[in-house]
């Protein structure tokens, strides 16, 4: 029910602006160096397709492109399950509602190199409790140089950092729930699990469509957490594409390479979070597409 | 009690303790001394200090840090919305030329990962001057922070019924006047949302922040990098200004708590 | 079939108000009733009473004799269609009618012949594949009144203004629907509106509330005819009854320059009570010329309501309203003489109608 009107670019025209200047520049500049061979001090050399095919061959890329997928698929399995039941549990309307809200608040607002030092400490055999706490239980656990206790780690770091942001979004999206279809549910007398399948998930499905992009989209691109807890190590168990692409663009000067990276990049989270999108929303039928 | 409602409770006394655990870890080494913290692992200082506090509060240059911070994240909070608010107006209202292809364009931005952006910032920011102020940062952000902000807005705009806009053209508001003391008002939540969201993102980003800013603009997430003394890092003084950094967030959720709630559900969510 | 009774029954909330007391009220197997009244009489929670979705702080709740105050809707088989379609989206028509009987673990089979019998009571037949999520409001209350059809243990179906989102148009139709389904199963069925048109048109038995109080309950002829309490008559009627605030004088009891003649044991027993006199525009009749016991009045306005005239009348320090039929001329300004046929005056002694003679009986 829209006005067809095109004066509203007026409206639009700010905000264009603004990210006009921050992102077609940028944008620009990164095609033109993915084209292009640059070394320092020498002009640029254009060479075609060559950096992408560079990369696309490159084994540390690929590793840490399969690495990340799965990081980023093993995230969404457990954050998202995790996420909507806790929303679940949590009390609606009281002192206990606002409390628990602050304390889940409060890791979605730490700086991310604050996230990654407070788990640094928390995890360093000599800094931290978590060692003193696994080798209570018998396990040698050491973060600096078992892949196994390194990768565990960073996941549940990602768990702890960003689960309370589903919770949250459920939390709003369960409260948008009338109290008439639980109350028509019970009247049907469908189990708890029932009125969770055909009752709760229906009409969360938009708030979890929302949660599910973000997440995808920003764990795909998790840089500084991981960095100050491992540094992408031990070797590189724990180097996702984020770490690739900085160590190429500001350590190497490989920019061409970085460039080019950024771009397929982009691609992919393009593509993925498109399929999510349109799985998502056509799914749950009445929703408005954008 | 039944044993679902036990496992229920049980489960969510874990998680929150789950939640609790690192930062009370970092709130106890924050009245630590780093002789404490390399020597003992225990839950309560032993011999508590306030020193590291007291470092922060004196020390010039974590007050300036502080400061610089604030500074980027609220103009990155006043642009952003500034500039959402109407485009988001524009796309709840009415359709133009372009319009779905404009909105998932927005979108996309926040797919770019961070570090693309990182060497051809430096160059853009410093090319106009603006390198090493907060406005760098401040615009830089507002990349990641327009789109959302636009998206949220959008939802709760087109919660509010274009009955109300056309009543109030009748009843002879200018348009300004309708939007001034009608429209925004109503919109309320909305902004509270969207601004919370802007002040986070901002707030917690790092990347952008250091490679932007120099010397005068530095801001405290990058001064705690600088707390590397002889024997390494300064433990305990990064500590409590980890915890300081926390409580503006925890302030800010205090006040928009009725909002996020209310809010979400009025939303495009 | 299943007798619903409610004995002294209130609820409070929190803050100490009620929201209804003192309800003692029956309804026996199969009637079809309604609960009337404005909003926030108390009806809804009523409802829920009945339903088992609130447990009342006081008073007992029984089905067929049983006190089933603990009990939930779904051990009481009370079925509910709420005031906005509840249909489950990701189910079709046909497995969102099933989903009672699934959740029993009835046999597929029974639910093979069972559901295209009742969309087709419902007229849901050629929908019964289609997804439900899109269907209109109406279809939707449909879908929600099937589900509790559906059950062949159903104790009664309440209904929560099931109308009020519906289109004006198809309300007809859904109406039509109900008094079909009501006629198939003979299924008790409280009807909750604040339309008295709906309730009255739908209904046997109505129970008019206000302010958390049932203050009568009858077939519409009775609330129409005999209405127990000044706002019953106030609140039936299009429009309702005409009230005076009167005072007794001896055996006389007058409104402004009205006065009625009393006999001597019907004015002792209103003695000391507020009171007030009732009668409904229908019965008051105007006449051209003087009457005995008539009243000189000038018609201030009319209203036209297509079968007859609605007339604002002042007359003996009243202000009432009459109901003329559409073809009698009247003006504006015009006089007419106004009597109130005795037969249908109703007398309320501390809001409570006075069921006692108004005229000496001929001995």
């Amino acid at each position: 029910m829209s006005i067809r009107n095109n004066r509203a670019w007026l409206f639009v025209l700010p905000a264009l602006l603004v990210m006009a200047l921050n992102a077609f520049i940028p944008f620009i500049t990164v095609i033109n160096y993915s084209l292009q061979d640059i070394l320092p001090g020498l002009p640029a050399i254009d060479v075609g397709l060559e950096n992408f095919q560079t990369v696309l061959k490159d084994d540390l890329f690929r590793n840490a492109f399969v690495r990340q997928l799965g990081f980023s698929f093993l995230i969404l399995l457990i954050e998202v399950p995790l996420g909507v039941a806790i929303a679940l549990a949590l009390p609606k309307k009281s002192w206990r509602a606002t409390v628990s809200l602050i304390v889940l608040g409060l890791p979605l607002l730490i700086p991310w190199n604050v996230v990654g030092i407070i788990w640094r400490v928390f995890t360093r055999s000599d800094l931290g409790i978590v060692p003193l706490f696994f080798n209570a239980l018998g396990y040698d656990y050491n973060v600096a140089l078992n892949p196994v206790d390194a990768y565990w780690t960073v996941v549940i770091m990602d768990v702890w950092h960003w689960t309370p942001l589903i919770v949250l979004l459920c939390y709003a999206g369960l409260n948008a729930i009338p109290d008439a279809f639980y109350q028509a549910a019970e009247i049907d007398g469908a189990s708890s699990w029932r009125t969770f399948l055909y009752v709760t998930l229906p009409r969360l499905r938009s708030v979890l469509t929302i949660g599910i992009l973000l997440r995808f989209m920003d764990s795909f691109r998790i840089y500084t957490e991981v960095f100050l807890l491992t540094g992408g190590g031990p070797g590189t168990t724990t180097t996702f594409l984020s770490d690739v692409l900085v160590r190429k663009a500001v350590g190497g000067f490989e920019f061409g390479y970085a460039a080019a990276l950024s771009l397929i990049y982009f691609f992919v989270i393009l593509v993925i979070s498109y399929a999510f999108f349109l799985v998502l929303t056509n799914v749950s039928s009445g929703s408005r597409t954008r | 009690m039944k044993p679902r409602r036990l496992w229920v409770n049980v489960l969510m006394i874990v998680y929150f303790l789950f939640l609790a655990a690192p930062l009370a870890w970092m709130l106890s080494m924050s009245f630590k001394t780093n002789a404490e913290i390399l020597t003992t692992r225990s839950l309560l200082p032993q011999q508590p200090t306030t020193a590291n506090y007291e470092e922060i509060f004196t020390e010039p240059f974590w007050r300036e840090s502080f400061i610089n911070s604030l500074s980027y994240v609220l103009l990155n909070t006043v642009i952003t919305l500034a500039v959402s608010v109407p485009a988001a107006y524009a796309f709840s209202r009415f359709s133009f030329t372009g319009d779905n292809h404009l909105f998932f364009w927005l979108l996309t931005n926040r797919m770019a990962p961070e570090a693309v952006f990182l060497l051809p910032y430096f160059q853009l920011y410093s090319a106009i001057k603006l390198f090493d102020t907060p406005y760098a940062v401040a615009l830089a952000h507002t990349l990641f922070s327009i789109p959302l902000a636009i998206w949220i807005l959008e939802g709760f705009m087109s919660g509010i019924p274009r009955e109300i806009d056309e009543t109030a053209f009748i009843d002879g508001y200018s348009f300004f006047g309708f939007f001034r003391k009608i429209f925004l008002p109503l919109i309320g939540p909305g902004i509270g949302v969207a601004a919370f969201f802007s002040f986070l993102f901002s707030w917690v980003e790092l990347l952008m922040a250091r490679t932007l800013t120099g010397v005068n603009a530095k801001p405290i997430a990058v001064t705690l990098s600088r707390s590397l003394g002889a024997e390494g890092w300064d433990w305990g003084v990064i500590a409590a200004a980890g915890v300081l950094m926390i409580i503006p967030g925890a302030i800010l959720i205090y006040f928009v708590r009725n909002y996020l709630a209310k809010g979400f559900a009025l939303g495009r969510v | 079939m299943t007798t619903i009774e409610l004995v002294d029954v209130a609820h409070m909330y929190s803050s100490g108000q009620y929201a209804v007391k003192n309800i003692n009220l029956k309804w026996e197997p199969g009637v079809s009733s309604a609960l009337l009244g404005p909003s926030g009489c108390g009806k809804t929670t009523l409802l829920k009473i009945i339903s088992g979705l609130l447990r009342p702080t006081h008073g007992r709740v029984l089905l067929n004799g049983e006190e089933v105050n603990h009990k939930t809707p779904k051990e009481r088989n009370i079925a509910q269609v709420f005031q906005f379609p509840v249909v489950y989206e990701t189910l079709n028509v046909y497995d969102n009618l099933a989903f009672p009987l699934r959740n029993r673990h009835v046999p597929e089979t029974v639910v093979r012949r069972r559901i295209p019998e009742i969309a087709e009571l419902l007229g849901l037949t050629d929908k019964l594949k289609h997804n439900s999520a899109g269907l209109s409001a109406s279809d939707k209350q449909l879908i929600s009144l099937g589900r509790g059809v559906v059950r062949d243990d159903l104790a009664a179906i309440l209904l929560d203004e099931p109308l009020t989102v519906i289109d004006p148009h198809q309300k007809w139709h859904l109406r039509r629907r109900l008094k079909l389904l009501h006629h198939r199963f003979k299924i008790t069925m409280i009807y909750v509106t604040h339309d008295q048109h709906e309730a009255l048109t739908f209904a046997d038995q109505v129970t008019v509330m206000n302010n958390g109080s049932a203050l009568q309950t009858g077939s519409p002829q009775d609330l129409h005819s005999k209405p127990q309490a000044p706002f019953v008559g106030y609140f039936i009627g299009s429009p309702g009854m005409n009230l005076f605030d009167a005072a007794l004088t001896g055996n006389q009891i007058s409104a402004g320059r009205y006065s009625l003649n009393l006999p001597q044991d019907t004015a002792k027993a209103i003695a000391g009570q507020s009171l007030k006199i009732g009668i409904r525009p229908e019965f008051v009749e105007i006449h051209a010329a003087e009457q005995p016991h008539s009243i000189p009045s000038t018609v201030k306005e009319i209203y036209l309501t297509g079968s007859s005239k609605i007339l604002d009348l002042y007359g003996a320090d009243l202000h009432f309203k009459a109901r003329i039929p559409d073809t009698t001329t009247l003006h504006v300004g015009d006089t007419v003489w106004a009597s109130f046929a005795r037969q249908w005056l109703m007398i309320y002694a501390d809001d409570e109608a006075v069921n006692l003679p108004l005229e000496e009986t001929v001995r």
